[in-house]
């Protein structure tokens, strides 16, 4: 039996999406009470919480800083977010990994200069996976920091691409990224276009690096308009039942 | 864009998963009619007023076609006289499931604008998606997908303003087109349709598909049933069938072989078949699912030669009947169970079909205006094919293409449909369109795309080309090459150094510079793979603007060229290696025989002739030293044909002589090869294009072994250099010709040499078996072969003189380009010898010759012979079939005993050749015993006209 098809002769994905279309997102500020900040993303199948404690001080082993704050990620799947069923929802290499990445990302983003010897800790769980795992993710963290009102340069956005026949793909599921080809993740400050993470899992030539690296900017933008109108409707919510008390 | 959602659920091999997956439903899916003005086209390829020739709908209208109409009507889709077709996603998605090249066409079909063919996007439109309902099969709801669509294509027509163009759905499925009436939705059969048309030829090329109808009274022949899909794979899982691919023997029509591969006990084994039962309506080359026998009826080939008779068809209609095949069978199992019993089995099922389109000649028909016929294909291993056609009249003695469509169970042959004719029998032009299309080489003319690829001629070097080569114009180099090439890809010279050793220079074409990376002739030329060699004809991979003018390195002037230069010791130590593209100018074109004589005219002490002499010295060394390593010297047998200038027609044959220069050559190239191998592997580790010929598992050799046996000398094949060791020992003084025939069995037990991508090949596998290299590669004919040019840019890039682009270091395309290259170049080879084999048959079409043969191998009914003089291979039957053969068949040593005469393997023999022109339709070349003179068997000596000339042939030597 012949593969599947991954783009189409009539240039539409497996799942209807053209090349440049990102999947459904929609997404929710302070979905709990107890963390300083929580949110919820969804891009497409792929659905993330995030919460937000801090800043507060160092607690456990953590050894402070003296001229900035400490920002602790953890980043865990939730057993049941898989087609099989996890082991273990975290501390696996992958899950570490991506923890680290977290870290990087957010250290880059957020005003760490306030807060000297204390911590702010960022907790994302994926409830269901089908790929750009760590996009959702920092997506989700954004909003939660943002809910939690702690202050960062600009948000942080971040997108996935990849590269077939000739076409860059945007934001690409688990049935594109487990085909083999390459997968480019960017986060970028949107405002200022400065990129803060940028990672490749296999090798892209560099002739193609442009074009991809183009088009998951351009999901980041896009991705970037989806939460800030997600987060000005939260804003309009929250101040106007201020104004009902 | 409107999003939505659907669920589905998928199981994947062993565990149950469920697995979730989005599929999105769009608004901006249009209609692609060029009438509509609702929808905001971005091409509108049906058009507006289509026009409905056929006389069951009248008004015009749009087809709508099935999955099934698809798949087994392509033939009809192709015509001329079918177009404004609207193809679902649905349709093309299960085609491409089931069958790959049913797919092509369909694809070709789609991008061709005259067809009008639109591919309309059901699956993602928000009004013409189906769910599957519980309970419903895939099938069924594929078929209401698509009676969905043909309703909403109806109303979306009717939405326009004086619109009434219809919808009209093509279903061969009864089912299907009731409930389509039921709808409200025009629908009608393929053969309704056709019908309608009143277009007989195209009516021909409908597919046979009725089953059962067609039961013919003469073959009561019951086939077993195959078994269901769901089952084959189930038992297939189990273990309890096995899967693989199916191979007739070409020896004899009721045996073949599957071979296996089994990925759990990675040998890969082959399970021999016999009997038609067995075969089960199997064609070579379908994938079918085999049970095993029990083991005590396990059997060998029968050493049988036996080829499809057609003495025994009575009439048209009436072909062998059942007792008819048993009486064969039964025929073929007579046999005294002494050969190594091999693993036997039988088809229960066939998996995947893989049946293609065949050239064919229609058989002769006894009943006047009868409309079945059957068609014989040209390949012998594929099975007559019976068609219907009303126009059987034009279609005698012409080459025609077939299509095989359907294999009842109670019909002894396969059913299939008229395609096409090529031309007449015989007549050479159609001849060589038989062998390019049943090869399979891509022989249109290049399209305007290409062409348009070409420098502008008059074309001149540019400053801006010399500025990163080295311009080695000053240097004296020529060109060694057979008499009448035109494509000279190569260059040489050899110069003393002031240090004392020699600088030698091999000038390879540099076809890279004309041909960049994806440019439409990059694409055409790496899909031909090869340029083809016919004895009359050169199929050439790239234009011939480039092939003999731009990259031909001939004598008339600067030429581009990638260049390999050594510096070497006088004895033909490598003290540096040096790649450059370079721009040389050859002083000379010669020929081998040119070459050789300047060497040995010893007055001449010009640069050229010490350059040669240089040259000559070195290549000698070099074999020498390689010869020592294990390189093995085999032979082949290559002839080549003098062809009357006006007639065309051969005339006379020779064997290719080999002297000093060719070996010279050849023998730098290799060099040049291994060099160019061994720097683009370091560089690029893993996405080089290598290479490499596998050495042979043991018992490739058994037969040489056997041979040599009966002679006996003892062959040692535990390495390559034993072999070559065990070879040059065994020679017989009074049979000259002894020694090359075990070469020419050597060379059979070989393996093919492969390209391969170095990334997908372990490294331990990279050796070259008969030139003992632990790695080589193709850079010395970028002109002919599109490996070369591979290798030429990896090179360029590897010495920074060229820039690297995506595909070049993708390991994948790599992968399968050079599956694409081993393909083509294998059917090159093939397609060579078979052009070879025609003109064989012409030039005995008007001569009888005796002359010189060879025991090959002895078999139970015949004795395979090879006659040096022509390199060709024949049967002589030793007895006819139903007649009591006056021979003696000895199962232990392989002879054959008449009249106190015996044939032994390897004996000299002298037979007569000529054409046996009693059935027009299938001329064959018919081989009879002159000497030894055995009563009632041998014939006489033909007349002398052309009489034996004596004396072996000296043959060329092959390495490979």
């Amino acid at each position: 039996m012949a593969g599947m098809e991954l783009l189409s002769d009539q240039g539409f994905r497996i799942d209807g999406r053209k090349p440049c279309e990102l999947r459904r997102i929609q997404s929710k500020l302070g979905v709990f009470g107890k963390p300083d900040g929580s949110a919820y993303v969804e891009q497409g199948n792929t659905k993330v919480l995030a919460a937000v404690y801090g800043p507060h001080e160092p607690r456990g082993n953590i050894v402070k800083l003296q001229d900035k704050v400490v920002i602790n990620c953890q980043f865990s799947m939730a057993t049941f977010s898989t087609g099989e069923r996890k082991r273990r929802p975290r501390g696996d290499r992958k899950s570490m990994e991506l923890s680290m990445h977290l870290q990087q990302t957010f250290e880059a983003a957020i005003m760490t200069e306030l807060y000297p010897q204390s911590q702010i800790d960022i907790y994302v769980e994926v409830l269901q996976s089908d790929g750009g795992n760590y996009c959702t993710s920092v997506n989700a963290a954004t909003l939660a920091l943002i809910d939690a009102g702690i202050p960062m340069k600009d948000y942080v956005c971040a997108c996935s691409a990849s590269y077939l026949d000739d076409t860059p793909m945007v934001d690409i599921n688990y049935l594109e990224e487990s085909s083999g080809g390459t997968e480019l993740i960017v986060s970028i400050l949107p405002k200022s276009e400065q990129i803060v993470f940028l990672s490749s899992n296999s090798r892209l030539h560099e002739d193609c690096l442009n074009k991809v690296l183009d088009m998951a900017i351009k999901g980041c933008k896009d991705v970037y308009l989806c939460l800030d109108e997600t987060v000005r409707e939260h804003m309009t919510q929250v101040s106007a039942s201020f104004s009902a008390d | 864009m409107q999003h939505s959602k659907v669920f589905m659920k998928k199981t994947k091999r062993g565990s149950i998963l469920k697995i979730v997956r989005e599929h999105y439903l769009r608004d901006d899916i249009w209609c692609g009619s060029s009438m509509c003005n609702i929808c905001l086209h971005e091409s509108t390829p049906l058009q507006a007023n289509p026009s409905s020739a056929s006389s069951v709908c009248q008004s015009p209208h749009y087809l709508i076609v099935d999955t099934n109409v698809v798949l087994h009507q392509m033939d009809v889709l192709d015509d001329e006289h079918i177009s404004n077709v609207i193809i679902l996603t649905t349709v093309l998605e299960e085609v491409r499931r089931r069958s790959t090249p049913a797919y092509k066409r369909i694809k070709d079909l789609i991008t061709n604008p005259e067809k009008h063919f639109y591919t309309f996007v059901n699956e993602f439109h928000k009004d013409t998606y189906v769910e599957r309902q519980p309970k419903e099969s895939s099938n069924d709801r594929n078929d209401r997908a698509i009676r969905q669509t043909a309703s909403w294509y109806q109303s979306h027509l009717n939405e326009l303003e004086d619109c009434n163009t219809k919808i009209v759905l093509i279903t061969n499925d009864r089912a299907n087109k009731e409930k389509a009436k039921e709808e409200g939705i025009t629908a009608f059969t393929v053969r309704e349709y056709v019908k309608g048309l009143g277009i007989p030829e195209l009516l021909d090329r409908l597919a046979n598909l009725d089953k059962g109808s067609q039961a013919h009274a003469g073959d009561n022949i019951q086939y077993p049933e195959h078994k269901s899909l769901a089952e084959i794979q189930r038992g297939v899982k189990s273990g309890r069938y096995k899967q693989g691919k199916f191979h007739l023997s070409r020896e004899n029509y009721l045996e073949a072989n599957v071979m296996v591969n089994d990925d759990d006990k990675d040998d890969s084994n082959s399970i021999f078949l016999q009997g038609a039962y067995s075969i089960n309506r199997s064609v070579s080359g379908d994938i079918v699912a085999v049970e095993m026998l029990p083991e005590e009826e396990w059997t060998c080939p029968s050493s049988m030669m036996l080829e499809e008779e057609e003495e025994e068809e009575k009439a048209d209609e009436e072909i062998g009947t059942e007792d008819d095949l048993l009486e064969k069978e039964s025929k073929a199992k007579v046999r005294k169970k002494i050969g190594p019993k091999q693993p036997t089995g039988k088809v229960v099922g066939i998996i995947k079909r893989n049946w293609r389109q065949y050239c064919g000649i229609l058989q002769p028909s006894v009943l006047k205006r009868a409309t079945r016929h059957l068609v014989i294909p040209a390949e012998k291993r594929i099975p007559k094919i019976r068609i219907e056609t009303r126009q059987a009249e034009s279609l005698v003695g012409q080459r025609i293409i077939v299509q095989i469509d359907s294999w009842p169970r109670n019909s002894r042959y396969p059913q299939g449909h008229f395609v096409r004719k090529l031309g007449a029998i015989g007549d050479k032009e159609t001849e060589n369109q038989v062998l390019l299309l049943e090869h399979d080489v891509p022989h249109s003319k290049f399209s305007e795309n290409v062409l348009r690829c070409l420098p502008s001629v008059p074309w001149t070097i540019t400053e801006q080309d010399l500025k990163y080569r080295e311009d080695l114009r000053h240097i004296t180099v020529c060109s060694v090459d057979p008499p009448g090439c035109t494509d000279i890809d190569d260059a040489l010279h050899c110069r003393n150094l002031d240090n004392g050793n020699l600088e030698v220079g091999v000038h390879i074409a540099d076809v890279s510079h004309f041909i960049r990376p994806n440019t439409a002739i990059d694409d055409e030329a790496s899909n031909r793979g090869t340029t083809v060699y016919l004895v009359d004809k050169r199929i050439d991979m790239v234009p011939e603007l480039l092939s003999s003018n731009l990259c031909s390195l001939r004598d008339d002037g600067d030429r581009l060229a990638f260049s390999v230069l050594w510096e070497m010791t006088n004895d033909a130590k490598i003290v540096n290696t040096r790649f450059t593209k370079s721009c040389i100018r050859s002083k000379a074109s010669l020929t081998y025989a040119q070459a050789q004589l300047i060497i040995d005219e010893t007055s001449r002490n010009d640069e050229l002739a010490t350059s040669l002499r240089g040259l000559n010295r070195l290549a000698k060394i070099l074999k020498q030293g390689r010869i020592d390593k294990g390189a093995l010297v085999l032979a082949s047998t290559e002839i080549r044909f003098h062809i009357d200038s006006e007639t065309h027609d051969p005339i006379d044959v020779e064997t290719k002589q080999l002297r000093d220069t060719n070996s010279m050559v050849e023998e730098f190239m290799l060099l040049a090869n291994i060099s160019v191998a061994e720097k683009i592997k370091e560089d690029f580790p893993n996405c080089a294009v290598l290479r490499r010929h596998p050495s042979p598992p043991p018992s490739n050799f058994d037969p040489l072994i056997k041979a040599a046996q009966s002679k006996g000398f003892q062959m040692d094949i535990n390495s390559g250099k034993a072999l070559q060791v065990s070879l040059n020992e065994a020679v017989i003084p009074d049979n000259p010709y002894f020694n090359t025939m075990l070469r020419i069995l050597t060379t059979r037990c070989m393996m093919q040499a492969l390209y391969f991508c170095s990334g997908m090949v372990p490294e331990s596998d990279f050796g070259h078996y008969g030139l003992a290299a632990p790695i080589y590669t193709h850079f010395t004919s970028p002109i002919r072969r599109y490996s070369d040019i591979l290798a030429h840019r990896l090179l360029a890039v590897a010495i920074g003189q060229d820039a690297s682009y995506a595909d070049l270091l993708n390991k994948k395309k790599t992968h399968s380009c050079c599956d694409n290259l081993n393909y083509r170049h294998r059917m090159a080879q093939y397609a060579g010898r078979a052009s070879v084999a025609l003109h064989t048959q012409l030039f005995f079409k008007k001569r009888t010759v005796d002359e010189e043969a060879y025991v090959l191998f002895v078999r139970k009914n015949a004795v395979q012979v090879l006659i040096p003089k022509y390199g060709l291979e024949g049967t002589l039957y030793v007895s006819k079939s139903g007649e009591k053969s006056e021979f003696e068949f000895n199962e232990e040593n392989f002879t054959q005993t008449a009249h106190g005469v015996t044939l032994h393997t390897f004996d000299p023999l002298i037979v007569q050749l000529s054409i046996d022109a009693s059935n027009v339709q299938h001329q064959k070349l018919s081989i009879k015993l002159v000497k030894p003179v055995i009563p009632g068997f041998s014939v006489d000596p033909a007349p002398t006209e052309m009489q034996v000339e004596d004396g072996p042939k000296q043959k060329k030597l092959k390495k490979i």
